[in-house]
């Protein structure tokens, strides 16, 4: 067996079993992340919420995605259709490839590659190009505009996400997921997370992920009182399937990348514990948690007020956090509180 | 062949076509569109040398943001398709003309190609050692150590470039309705709202 896994058909067989386990687990916690949604969307506004399909309604996500997939596509009249149906697919291709770098244990990563972060940032301004396509190919006013605002937010909200980032990646002096999480074990359990030292930028990192992924306060492009659904407006059955997938495995990254980033990942908030897969995934459920949340209690921007926050007040504070940071970790103040080589994190 | 060596030839067809394909599509929102994918293959032929940081930079710069501007602006042009078809015979010698003058000037340029002393030898032994460094590290070392100066001052150019282009293109209309956001943020109920006590059959007259 172990021989079988030197030659170059093992390791072939062995790096697609390795994706197909991680595109399971994101496609199975996509499942019941979409009905934890709606259950908890439900609770706080004092409805029931999915409860009829399997025990209590726990199956309706699988009868809806079926649902959907059954459905006739619908290609409405005029539309440019290699870029009608090119966009879906990459709207949810994008969405699922940057799950390769991102670790869920100390060495249970797909591609454990240097330039991890920069990786899922790429590839996250890549899934701006399904929302343009989408709309622009879908030849209607409204998915249209919807797309311009979408994209325009996406583009906005990246700028400050990035800048966000540099911060993490300047304490930690490395760009790999791995050493990111190692930097943060400093044996004080949660006192050691980044999110303390960084604790500004992780309440701006969490708006920019809500704005970044079309989340509620920020849905604007399907704001459903101005422009029905955005730029997914033409779309039925699977190409809106892949959309809506795209969408919440999109979210659901975001919630890894600030388990990663600001909560130590894998690492158990109190010291002793043993740390682990559970943690990586509490952690990203908690997040995922507050999302829904957020969707439920807030109302929506204006689109303007949406603009200003990005560009006139997200950006400049975390552009003046990097300098901020790079003196920190420079002088290492505070016995290297930002900046982890100096205490051999 | 190794696995390499495939994946090199994968990405040199993808850009050589979709480098055709940004030329010959009709539709320049199409040709936008393979050009994207051309720049990927680009970021590809990054990583197969090992220079991952710069691939990872080039997704980020030009498809994250570059491209996505070019998009925009194409796909608000009014083009006529129909009548640009019929001008392309028209134009095509003088397009013809320019790419030939083009060309020579290109095998010009390559025929005549002289690497300077000890070029070479720089390419086949970089400094700093790629075996002992990692690429992201050895580049903000030149860049930040060696050639600071050189950098700040191109990041100055093009911070005026970028504050002419705002300069230029920036008007104050005084005739349109602008919302205020402070004076919206300070607004409380006392100053929104007014009471008042209508009397039947009277109205607010």
């Amino acid at each position: 067996m172990n021989e079988f896994l030197q030659t170059g058909l093992g390791i072939t067989m062995l790096i697609a079993a390795q994706s197909l386990l991680v595109i399971g687990f994101v496609m199975i916690s996509l499942i019941f992340l979409v009905y934890a949604d709606r259950k908890i969307w439900a609770a706080v506004q004092m409805r029931r919420g999915p409860n009829v399909v399997g025990p209590w309604g726990l199956l309706q996500t699988f009868a809806d995605a079926l649902k959907f997939v059954v459905k006739e596509v619908v290609i409405p009249a005029g539309v440019d259709r290699p870029v009608y149906f090119l966009a879906p697919l990459l709207s949810f291709v994008t969405a699922v490839v940057a799950w390769a770098v991102i670790p869920f244990n100390d060495g249970w990563v797909l591609a454990d590659i240097n330039v991890a972060v920069l990786f899922v940032f790429a590839i996250a301004s890549l899934e701006v190009y399904g929302v343009i396509m989408g709309g622009w190919a879908s030849n209607s006013k409204y998915a249209f505009l919807g797309s311009l605002r979408s994209a325009a937010q996406m583009i906005s909200y990246e700028v400050s996400l990035g800048l966000i980032i540099i911060g993490v990646i300047i304490s930690t002096g490395s760009m790999n997921f791995g050493a990111i999480v190692a930097a943060q074990d400093t044996g004080w359990g949660v006192l050691g997370w980044y999110w303390l030292p960084h604790l500004p930028m992780v309440l701006l990192f969490f708006i920019s992920c809500l704005a970044e992924t079309n989340r509620p306060p920020f849905d604007l492009p399907e704001a459903e009182s101005e422009l029905v659904a955005g730029f997914m407006v033409e779309y039925g059955s699977t190409p809106y399937l892949l959309f809506m997938a795209g969408e919440y495995i999109a979210i659901f990254l975001m919630c890894a990348l600030i388990s990663l980033l600001f909560f130590g990942g894998w690492l158990s908030p109190i010291p002793g514990l043993p740390d682990g897969f559970h943690w990586m995934f509490l952690k990203m459920a908690f997040f995922f948690f507050l999302f829904a949340m957020v969707k439920a209690i807030v109302p929506r921007y204006r689109y303007d007020q949406l603009m200003r926050i990005g560009w006139k007040i997200f950006l400049p504070l975390s552009l003046a956090w990097v300098v901020i940071i790079a003196f920190l970790a420079k002088f290492e103040v505070a016995g290297g509180f930002w900046a982890r080589w100096a205490i051999g994190g | 062949m190794g696995i390499a060596d495939y994946t090199f030839y994968a990405f040199a067809v993808t850009i050589l076509t979709s480098g055709l394909m940004v030329t010959v599509s009709r539709n320049p929102v199409h040709a936008v569109l393979w050009l994207i994918l051309a720049f990927l293959s680009g970021a590809g032929f990054f990583v197969l040398l090992g220079a991952e940081f710069l691939a990872m930079l080039l997704i980020i710069v030009y498809l994250g943001a570059v491209i996505v501007l070019f998009l925009f602006v194409v796909m608000m042009l009014d083009v006529d398709f129909a009548s640009l078809k019929g001008e392309v015979a028209r134009y095509f010698p003088i397009a013809a003309l320019v790419g030939l003058v083009l060309l020579m000037q290109m095998s010009l340029l390559v025929g005549s190609w002289q690497a300077a002393d000890g070029a070479l030898a720089l390419r086949q032994a970089p400094t700093p050692d790629p075996d002992q460094i990692h690429n992201t590290k050895a580049l903000g070392l030149i860049i930040y150590d060696q050639y600071f100066l050189v950098f700040q001052v191109s990041g100055l150019v093009l911070l005026v470039a970028m504050i002419g282009a705002i300069v230029l293109t920036l008007r104050h209309r005084k005739d349109v309705k602008r919302q205020d956001v402070t004076a919206q943020m300070h607004r409380d109920p006392a100053k929104a709202l007014e009471l008042k006590d209508i009397k039947p059959g009277q109205g607010l007259g």
